[in-house]
């Protein structure tokens, strides 16, 4: 038979030895070999005091037991502690070593970008389709009639001379205008219309601020009783949500063969508000597009009585929207390709 | 169209200042382009009376006494020629600003500012100027071009501004007309504008003259092509005196950039520019059998215009001729010898209205033009043909260059320069404007612009002045009532009575942006090129003779071979935007366009050609390869939710071992590959460009392919790898196919490693593929999968010969 007192000192001992033992750890796994000596179920030290039990006498296990146990979870106890401050040490020796230069350059996702024209023309595709406009995209190569006798523009007019058009036969020619597309759609549709054309359209010129070919954006609206006062209303409506709340609509007037009364739509200056600047020269205005009520011939023209029906077009130029947008100074910088150019302008798709 | 303040004031008076002028102008539908103050650069000049004037001795100097009234009596040093004591002249006071001229008096190089000066020790308190030195001109002001002090009248009060003495308290008005309103293209139509939006009486210009009762015997004028010519005037002036013109209009046409000639072609050109009327003024003498014939041009007719060059004619061209053959080339210039010479005795005036798309076609075809075409082709009325010739008949009169003979021919050919009556409902103007303008602003309105309006209830009658050839409809009237009442009358709606439509992109809008979008996310930028390219372009692919690209649309009038062609395809324009962007250092990229290829149904065009989308890609850099353009391409067919698969086939343009035809559902829907190596050279590549072409026209019908959620596996997969071996020229797809079509339980069959080497034997490679295996209805069984490896196994080795490496 074992001595309880004799047992009750080895307790004592192997609870100093953890005692001291355990300051003197380094890392986690010194500390998990250090439980294991003590807290392994076989071989541990703590295990071995358990088998001693059958050594004490039979009224003294429970006190035996007790004593043990209560060792036992005081040792585990000790050595979570251990290990989580362990850890906790070691975790920050890790990410002390870990640390970087958070100045150092970013690593970018190089995502490509939509051409700036692109991404003015479904801007304005959102706005206007979100008032019931449908997008017809017409032909790039048109007749002489459908660009310019049914639009209204006559025989005579300086529009059609050879310098501004691009031929391709007699009777075919690279459409000037998107306005081409509306003669197909008023043709073929009866009202209520309410379209949009955007488009590459082609005039002979070739400066700095001319390219021969740029995009337009034509809208047509033909239902009964449209007036001058829709076409203002519409356009603030687009002016506002393509350049903010505050932005406000000037209309003066103008000529188109196909329109009349016709107008150029100027547009509070968003650079400055209309106090005057650079971009607006001083102005407070920005000119962004010609519009009119539709000339009651075009209607004619296709078959739609302008006794009962009415309408409203405007033309919208989307380099000029695009290059006042961006401040690109040359149009030539849009049909480059240049990449640095390319990449600089406008979201991220 | 440029308009000085003082001319228009003739016609109208004008209290507003120039500013606000150029303001009503702007609301009404005339943009002063610019705004100039004739004497902006010059201030501080004063009437200078010189009370005593010594030479400086041993220099060419003179030191001067000054009186400039209440600004003081000044010390000046001066080395003009002309100064002398008791004539008085422009003083530069100090502090003044003049314009400086260089060592030779006369070469302008900018302003300068008048300080207190010593010359050879004697002290100069300003400076006594020249015409040059104050902006002014020979023309614009008599002795202003002497290079040396420019003498005022005697009357000038010393110290009185010398502005207004010289005119250049004035202001031009550079004004754009739009294409409706070529009425307003001269003084006396701006001046309408003026008087109408001031609500001012607009004064005529005197039109009045003698006729004396000589006559130009036999002389007569036939008009033989009217429909070229509605209106053709004709009147004989004689006792003509050629002299200078008289300094007030020698002044009004150096304003607007004429040169004083003669007065006989001085008076033309005032004409022109004050009443719009383009004249012409013949040598009576050389006017062979005393008559004029309007008539068409025969072929090959020549004639020698004023400036010396000769053109060869045709029927389109419309000649001015006299008994024997041309004399003019009508509405753009006078023939070399019916002109006005020195010792001219007796004229011939012209005045007329010629069809203006003739004069413009004429113009352009010939590449002849003038002030005169300028304005034939922006149109000229009949009623201005009649008050272009009494106004220059009253200045001849006036000038007293001339007398008017009782000679007039007046050949018109149909409707008569009156005024026309419009009716139209109130109702319905208003109702182009969505806003009621009252009535009494609707008759001040049309009242002030001469259309004489009247009222019955709804009813609108105005009378269409002559020179208004533009208003055709009521939404005219509507056009005219509210540039003067104001745009800013018009009040926002917004389609209050119009019906609801539904808005938005068509399917195949929404997929084409789609693509863009996907594309972008792939790190691709979306560029634009010209729907033109150049026949070098075609060239640099060195396309087969027969290949359908060859087939292209010209331009008959491009602006240079370079933009002759529509396009065919999107490729070589891609080759040559890669190649810009090598050169400028960018070494690795992608780039897309969407756009149009033209393909002509017949050449030449007879019907619309077909416009076909196309999307090319081009990429380039060390980090590209075939592979890296082979996922864009997969991108599309991902984003489409299409299956492509790639068969070798070279183009003429690409590397014949590294390119491919892409395929879908068996139809060939483009192509991609490296860009050959002669075009790199060509190109001055320096790293490999890789290029991809696909046939969205055909791909469209395709698009808007439903996706749909397939369950995930209930049980689950197995994967195994195989290595095989097989002879180099077997292709991956090859092997692929034979994989899927051998199990129908294969899902996905990937490559993941080509060796070729020890101890494969030298003609074969080794490729390694994880094969997925996906039950359906049951878990698989231990072995099941061994079984189907088996028998895929067994097909390669019996279709293809192919073997598991060992």
């Amino acid at each position: 038979m074992a001595d309880l007192s004799g047992l009750k000192e080895r307790v004592r001992e192997i609870r100093n030895e953890i005692l001291s033992s355990s300051g003197a750890l380094e890392s986690s796994r010194a500390a998990y070999e250090k439980r294991k000596e003590f807290l392994d179920s076989k071989k541990g030290k703590i295990g071995q005091l358990m088998k001693e039990m059958r050594e004490v006498p039979a009224e003294q296990r429970a006190e035996y037991g007790q004593m043990v146990n209560e060792l036992k979870q005081w040792a585990a106890q000790r050595f979570e502690e251990i290990d989580r401050s362990m850890k906790e040490k070691e975790l920050a020796i890790r990410c002390r070593a870990e640390a970087i230069d958070v100045t150092e350059p970013a690593v970018k996702a190089l995502p490509g970008r939509l051409h700036p024209v692109t991404q003015v023309r479904e801007e304005l595709i959102d706005v206007f389709a979100s008032m019931g406009f449908e997008v017809y995209e017409g032909r790039e190569i048109e007749t002489e009639y459908y660009n310019f006798t049914a639009l209204n523009t006559p025989q005579d007019h300086p529009a059609r001379d050879m310098q501004d058009t691009f031929y391709l036969s007699p009777e075919f020619l690279l459409r000037t205008q998107t306005s081409a597309g509306q003669i197909h759609v008023m043709e073929t549709k009866r009202p209520p219309i309410k379209i949009l054309s955007p488009g590459r359209v082609f005039r002979s010129d070739d400066d700095a601020t001319h390219s021969p070919m740029f995009h337009q954006m034509e809208g047509l609206v033909v239902d009964r009783h449209i007036t001058l006062g829709d076409l203002k209303g519409m356009l603030d409506t687009f002016v506002k949500k393509m350049y903010g709340e505050d932005a406000v609509t000037r209309l003066r007037p103008s000529y188109f063969p196909f329109t009349e009364p016709s107008v150029e739509v100027d547009v509070s200056c968003f650079a400055c508000g209309g106090k005057g600047c650079a971009l607006c020269k001083g102005t407070g205005w920005i000119e962004v597009l010609g519009a009119g009520i539709v000339n009651r011939r075009v209607l004619e023209n296709c078959g739609i009585d302008p006794e009962e029906y009415s309408g409203l077009a405007f033309g919208i130029g989307l380099e000029r929207i695009a290059m006042l947008k961006y401040g690109i100074g040359n149009i030539k910088l849009l049909f480059e390709s240049d990449l640095q150019v390319l990449n600089q302008i406008g979201d991220q798709e | 169209m440029l308009a000085p303040l003082s001319w228009l004031k003739d016609f109208v008076d004008i209290d507003v200042t120039p500013e606000e002028l150029q303001e009503k102008l702007f609301s009404c539908g005339f943009e002063v382009e610019e705004l100039r103050e004739l004497g902006a650069e010059v201030s501080g000049v004063v009437t200078g009376l010189v009370e005593s004037c010594e030479p400086i001795p041993d220099t060419h100097l003179y030191v001067c006494r000054v009186n400039a009234g209440a600004h003081g009596v000044f010390q000046v040093c001066c080395g003009a020629d002309n100064v002398a004591a008791g004539r008085k002249f422009p003083l530069a006071l100090v502090g003044a600003q003049v314009i400086e001229t260089a060592r030779d008096h006369v070469t302008v190089i900018g302003t300068a500012k008048i300080t207190k000066g010593k010359l050879r020790g004697y002290d100069s308190e300003g400076m006594l100027c020249s015409g040059t030195e104050l902006g002014v001109t020979e023309d614009m002001y008599p002795g202003a071009g002497y290079n040396g002090l420019l003498e005022l009248p005697e009357d000038a009060e010393p110290g009185a501004d010398v502005k207004p003495i010289l005119g250049l308290d004035d202001w031009i008005f550079d004004i754009a007309v739009t294409a409706n309103r070529p009425d307003c293209q001269s003084i006396l139509g701006i001046a309408r504008e003026v008087a109408a939006v001031l609500g001012k009486k607009l004064r005529m210009p005197a039109l009045d003259y003698t006729e004396t009762d000589v006559r130009s015997d036999g002389f007569d004028v036939s008009v033989e092509a009217p429909e070229l010519c509605p209106r053709y005037i004709g009147h004989y002036v004689y006792d003509v005196r050629i002299a200078g013109s008289p300094a007030w209009m020698r002044r009004r046409l150096a304003l607007v950039g004429h040169s004083a000639i003669s007065n006989i072609v001085d008076i033309t050109n005032y004409v022109l520019t004050e009443i719009g009327q383009p004249m012409h003024a013949f040598d009576s003498r050389y006017l062979r059998g005393n008559r004029i014939v309007v008539r068409r041009a025969a072929k090959g007719e020549k004639i020698v215009t004023l400036d010396e060059k000769e053109f060869v004619l045709n029927d389109q061209n419309l000649v001015i001729c006299d008994g024997e053959g041309p004399v003019a080339l009508a509405g753009i210039m006078g023939g070399l010898h019916s002109g006005i010479r020195e010792d001219t005795e007796s004229v011939v005036f012209e005045a007329a209205c010629f069809a203006r798309d003739n004069i413009r076609r004429t113009s352009r075809a010939l590449g002849q033009s003038s002030d005169s075409s300028a304005a034939f082709s922006r149109g000229i009325y009949e009623y201005t043909a009649e008050l272009g010739m009494r106004r220059a008949l009253h200045l001849i009169e006036e000038l007293g260059a001339g007398k008017i003979s009782a000679t007039h021919e007046d050949k018109s050919a149909g409707c008569l320069p009156k005024s026309r009556s419009m009716e139209a409902s109130l109702e319905k103007i208003c109702g182009v404007l969505g806003i009621a303008v009252p009535e009494r602003e609707i008759i001040r309105i049309l009242t002030d612009l001469d259309m004489k309006p009247e009222l019955q209830g709804d009813r609108l009658t105005i009378q269409i002045p002559p020179y208004r050839e533009d208003m055709e409809a009521y939404p005219d009237i509507a056009e005219e009532i509210i540039r003067m009442y104001g745009y800013d009358h018009v009040e926002s709606t917004f389609l209050r009575e119009a019906q609801v439509t539904m808005g938005g992109r068509n399917p195949r809008q929404k997929t084409e942006l789609k693509l863009k979008r996907m594309l972008c996310a792939a790190g691709a930028c979306e560029c634009m090129h010209y729907s033109f390219f150049s026949p070098s372009d075609l060239e640099l692919l060195a396309l087969p003779e027969e290949a359908p690209e060859r087939r292209a649309i010209g331009i008959v009038n491009p602006i240079n071979e370079d933009l002759s062609l529509m396009r065919t395809t999107l490729i070589p324009q891609m080759i040559r935007a890669i190649s810009r962007n090598q050169k400028k250092a960018t070494l690795e990229g992608r780039l897309f366009e969407m756009a149009n290829r033209f393909e002509p149904k017949n050449l030449p065009l007879s019907e619309y050609p077909e416009e076909k989308p196309a999307l090319a890609i081009g990429i380039w850099g060390e980090q590209e390869s075939f592979f890296t353009l082979k996922g864009l391409t997969e991108t599309v067919a991902d984003t489409l939710l299409l299956h492509f698969s790639y068969e070798p086939a070279g183009r003429s343009f690409l590397h014949p071992g590294r390119s491919a035809r892409i395929l879908c559902e068996g139809e060939e829907v483009g192509c991609l590959g490296q860009l050959a190596y002669p075009i790199g050279e060509e190109t001055d590549m320096r790293v490999p460009a890789y290029l991809a072409e696909l046939d969205l026209d055909r791909i469209s019908k395709w698009y808007g392919k439903p996706a749909r959620f397939r369950p995930l596996p209930k049980f689950p997969e197995e994967k195994r790898d195989l290595a095989l071996v097989m002879e180099k020229n077997v292709r991956c797809g090859e092997v692929e196919e034979v994989i899927r079509s051998a199990c129908r339980f294969v899902t996905d069959v990937r490559l993941f490693d080509v060796y070729e080497g020890l101890p494969i034997p030298p003609s074969m490679k080794s490729m390694a593929f994880t094969v997925t295996f996906t039950p359906e209805e049951e878990a698989f069984g231990a072995d099941t999968v061994d079984g189907y490896v088996n028998k895929i196994l067994k097909k390669l080795k019996f279709t293809m010969g192919i073997e598991l490496r060992s």
